[in-house]
């Protein structure tokens, strides 16, 4: 198999911090990678010289490592693709930069209009155009233009207890319009406030409580848990605790699990992958039992069967392998309050920052950026940030409830070095018991 | 081999072509302008082995250049920047056109200049070694699949390579500024990475190991199998352990880690924007006695090392930290502008895609007196932690709160005991800080921002059952 893989992406990005316009930003950035698979083996080049002289070049390099003889050109253009029809009405790059300079002011007025605790706020937006091609030698031939926009908020309070911060995004595969249905403000009033709250956190617990993690509060749990060890690339390497899994119950009956790049809008989204295959929504486990991994064409081939669009990569100097997109838990049928209000002590889980697994033991670590405690069933004392430490299988076994209330959140994923935006999403639930490493 | 770093009069081609390329640019700075150029060039191989065979190589060459600008006026300068992945004249005159643009809408502001070549002779350092070019493909693929095919075969218990990496690169960098800066640097890096699975019955656990050196003659794949097959087969039959407060023994590479995010708390830019709990604790003591952090880039030792910093300034020794008391920050020219002081060599930068910001680069906590097994014996009993998770999402620099992932064995009666996983320890950087129960003497240079060595800290929380 030969592949060619060209991408043209422009980003912009503007940060205000200490009330102060501090940066403008604008990058760009061209150029083509080139794979040759022969047998097991992957040779890769890349060239920003998109000349024919270029390419051919990059093309030899990669198919000399493949050790592949053989020589078959085609010709392609980066032609464009209906922007219209993937939803995005405003360019980014239409926008005034004035204009997207006052969103940044009027965020930063309002994180700091929550009090007078705030002492620092930094406030970045940013945009991204990336158009990519791709051509191999089955006669694959897709493209793709994606628009992305974000808006970030991370806000320092301080009190006698020292500093807190409090950090919030919005990010979107469309285009600038996203303002006109999200307010920035609100951004920033929940980076604040999550500041201000943590001013008078106490330690967290140490050892194992019930959670309770809020709708939307990041997701992450489930792309720690169960998401990168469900990628095909560590199943075929027998290095994923969930090898030879499927069929197999390894969650609550209450986990029905999806991947999906299709959901329009959301940060993991695109229309065709890096490989050029289309996104599909991909169940992987349903009502508790495991029903799929996820597949670029690599690993899909060695199983003699098709990819399953997560195929995906940073940019054209990277290899493709399998990633996430939108990796989300479907709503269950409880009320949120009534999930805290059963819960007689525990942890109540606002919102999540980061993890990450370690995909062949299972252990996985999420931390919290916001908490509380929960007492008799109320949602009490803020606590300072933690991680929690839980094994994916024992941790899905012990979800014991699933609230109505689902929401999305944008992140980034890394794996291997490269970077790419992923969607998370699940409503409020309940975890019997996790390791919370707090101090107390 | 040859100077890595060397004056503009001297320059070899390669990096004489890019110092011209960027004095060609910073030369079209108009009236009221100031324009700074950053230009690289690179070329990376990298060879993945699996099972025998090469599983994937990658060959690419990579360039650059980031381009700032300053307008200037009554009330303040105002900065603009673009970067191009190009070195390409059309492309950079397109990036320069966005950063010119960009600059218009900044806010004026009279601590945002370039440095200034500020007297300090850079100390020459020796990074470049020609055989990262002149080694035959074949051999550094052959260096791959050696490393893989003894990993596999160090231990029956090994049932899993996951990768086997050799990696090389080569990247040569010019700056230039209408504020008189001309440097240039050139370096190479070879590195070789395994990681291991070991197993016994339905256990599994993993470990990695990797060598580093400036060409793949440095290497040393034996010692990296050894430390991942080590790290992997120790922690066989690995459990749980009982919540409780402990001392905590970290290893040279965790310590590294700690460290790294200790640097970003050291940051006079963080320090300055009130983002940093150093912040107003200049001659206090922040540490133990024991505690003396050195900066220094000139340390040839240092993977990081580096004769100039990230604006052209020579880099220099800091100690930031002597015997528990806090004695300065590490400053680029515009925090240290905002700060009354002046730049200490310190300006980092990510690339061709990055601005310059106030960073360490090779930090050096002082040895102590204890080899790795003695710091052990003097802490009798505790955690012994050789890896550790989720550092950014449970180390907060800002506030110092500290909670980790963590795997290791148990210390009992001065020894490394049974294997512990899926457990936390915490604390805050602050009271980490004060509580140093030892420091080992087993220096470790290591990639990355700090040198590690084995490090006892007491009454950690431990967090398990």
């Amino acid at each position: 198999m030969a592949e060619v893989f060209a991408e043209d992406s422009v980003s912009s990005g503007a940060m205000l911090d200490d009330r102060r316009v501090e940066e403008l930003s604008s990058g760009r950035s061209r150029g083509a990678g080139i794979r040759v698979v022969a047998g097991e083996t992957t040779g890769f080049a890349h060239t920003s010289d998109l000349s024919e002289a270029g390419l051919l070049a990059a093309a030899a390099a990669a198919a000399a490592v493949a050790k592949e003889g053989g020589r078959k050109v085609r010709t392609v253009a980066l032609g464009p693709v209906d922007l219209h029809g993937r939803g995005v009405k405003t360019l980014p790059s239409s926008v005034e930069k004035s204009a997207k300079l006052d969103l940044l002011m009027r965020a930063d007025d309002a994180a700091r209009s929550m009090g007078d605790a705030i002492a620092q706020v930094q406030v970045g937006c940013g945009d991204s155009r990336r158009r990519v091609l791709i051509a191999n030698s089955f006669g694959l031939f897709a493209e793709d233009d994606q628009i992305r926009t974000r808006f970030n908020v991370m806000c320092v309070a301080n009190g006698d207890t020292g500093m807190q911060t409090g950090f919030e995004s919005l990010a979107r595969t469309e285009g600038f319009e996203i303002f006109e249905r999200f307010n920035v403000d609100e951004v920033a009033r929940a980076a604040a406030s999550r500041a201000i709250a943590k001013l008078s956190a106490r330690p967290a617990p140490s050892g194992e409580v019930p959670i309770v993690l809020a709708g939307g509060s990041g997701g992450i749990l489930f792309h720690e848990a169960c998401g990168h060890g469900l990628e095909a690339d560590h199943i075929v390497k027998d290095a994923s605790v969930y090898a030879g899994q499927m069929g197999q119950l390894v969650a609550s009956p209450l986990v029905t699990l999806v991947d999906d790049g299709t959901v329009a809008g959301e940060w993991g989204n695109f229309a065709v992958d890096d490989e050029g295959n289309a996104p599909s929504r991909n169940v992987l486990i349903e009502n508790g039992v495991l029903t799929d991994y996820m597949w670029d064409w690599l690993r899909a081939r060695q199983e003699g069967r098709k990819s399953s669009g997560n195929g995906r990569r940073q940019s054209y100097q990277h290899l493709p392998m399998v990633r996430m997109t939108n990796t989300y838990l479907l709503a269950g049928t409880e009320k949120a309050d009534e999930i805290v209000a059963q819960t007689p002590n525990g942890v109540y889980v606002k919102k999540l920052g980061g993890g990450q697994v370690n995909t062949t033991t299972g252990d996985f670590v999420f931390g919290t950026t916001e908490a509380y405690l929960i007492e008799d069933g109320h949602i009490t004392e803020p606590l300072r940030d933690a991680n929690m430490i839980g094994n994916g299988p024992e941790v899905l076994r012990r979800i014991d409830a699933v609230a109505d209330d689902f929401d999305m959140t944008p992140g980034t994923c890394g794996k291997d070095g490269q970077s790419v935006p992923v969607g998370c999403g699940q409503a409020t639930l309940r975890i019997t018991g996790v390791t919370l490493g707090g101090t107390a | 081999m040859t100077a890595t770093t060397v004056s503009s009069t001297t320059v070899s081609t390669g990096v004489g072509e890019l110092l011209d390329l960027a004095t060609s640019v910073v030369d079209s700075a108009g009236p009221g302008e100031a324009m700074e150029v950053f230009v690289t060039r690179g070329t990376e191989n990298e060879v993945r082995a699996y099972d025998g065979a090469v599983e994937s190589l990658t060959s690419a060459d990579s360039s650059g250049v980031g381009i700032r600008v300053l307008l200037s006026g009554d009330d303040g300068n105002r900065l603009g920047f673009a970067w191009a992945g190009s070195l390409d004249r059309a492309v950079i005159d397109a990036a320069l056109a966005d950063a010119r643009d960009n600059a218009r809408y900044a806010t004026p502001d009279p601590d945002v200049v370039f440095a200034e070549p500020d007297g300090t002779a850079a100390i020459e350092l020796d990074l470049w070694d020609d055989r990262v070019l002149t080694v035959p493909m074949e051999d550094k693929v052959a260096l791959a699949l050696q490393l893989e095919r003894a990993t596999r075969s160090a231990d029956p218990r090994v049932r899993q390579v996951n990768s086997a990496d050799y990696s090389d690169g080569r990247v040569e960098v010019a700056l230039a500024s209408t504020t008189g800066i001309r440097s240039t640097s050139r370096r190479t890096t070879a590195f070789v990475s395994v990681d291991a699975i070991a197993g016994e019955g339905a256990d599994s656990q993993t470990g990695s190991g990797f060598s580093v050196g400036r060409s793949p003659a440095d290497l040393h794949p034996e010692e990296a199998t050894a430390e991942a097959v080590l790290r992997a087969t120790r922690m066989l039959g690995a459990t749980k352990a009982r919540s409780g407060r402990c001392t905590v023994v970290f290893d040279p590479r965790v310590v590294s880690t700690l460290l790294s995010v200790i640097a970003s708390a050291l940051s006079g830019e963080a320090v300055v924007k009130g983002r940093s709990f150093f912040a107003g604790r200049l001659g206090e003591t922040v540490a133990h006695g024991a505690v003396t952090l050195v900066d220094d880039p000139t340390d040839a030792r240092a993977f990081t090392a580096s004769s100039r910093d990230g604006e052209g300034l020579a880099t220099r020794r800091n100690v930031l930290i002597a015997n528990g008391v806090l004695e300065m920050f590490v400053y680029d020219t515009v925090s240290a502008r905002r700060a009354q002081t002046r730049s200490t060599g310190s300006a980092v930068r990510g690339g061709f895609s990055g601005t310059p910001s106030a960073g360490c680069r090779a930090l050096v906590l002082s040895p102590g007196q204890l080899g790795a097994s003695e710091v052990l014996a003097a802490v009798g009993d505790g955690l012994y932690v050789q890896s550790v998770t989720g550092i950014h999402s449970g180390v907060n620099p800002v506030s110092g709160d500290f909670s980790v992932g963590a795997e290791g064995l148990m210390i009992r009666n001065g020894v490394l005991a049974e294997p512990v996983r899926e457990v936390t320890v915490a604390s805050t950087l602050q009271r980490m800080l004060q509580s140093v129960v030892a420091i080992g003497s087993d220096l470790t240079w290591l990639p990355g921002v700090a040198a590690g060595q084995t490090l006892a800290i007491g009454d950690m929380q431990l967090s398990g059952d």
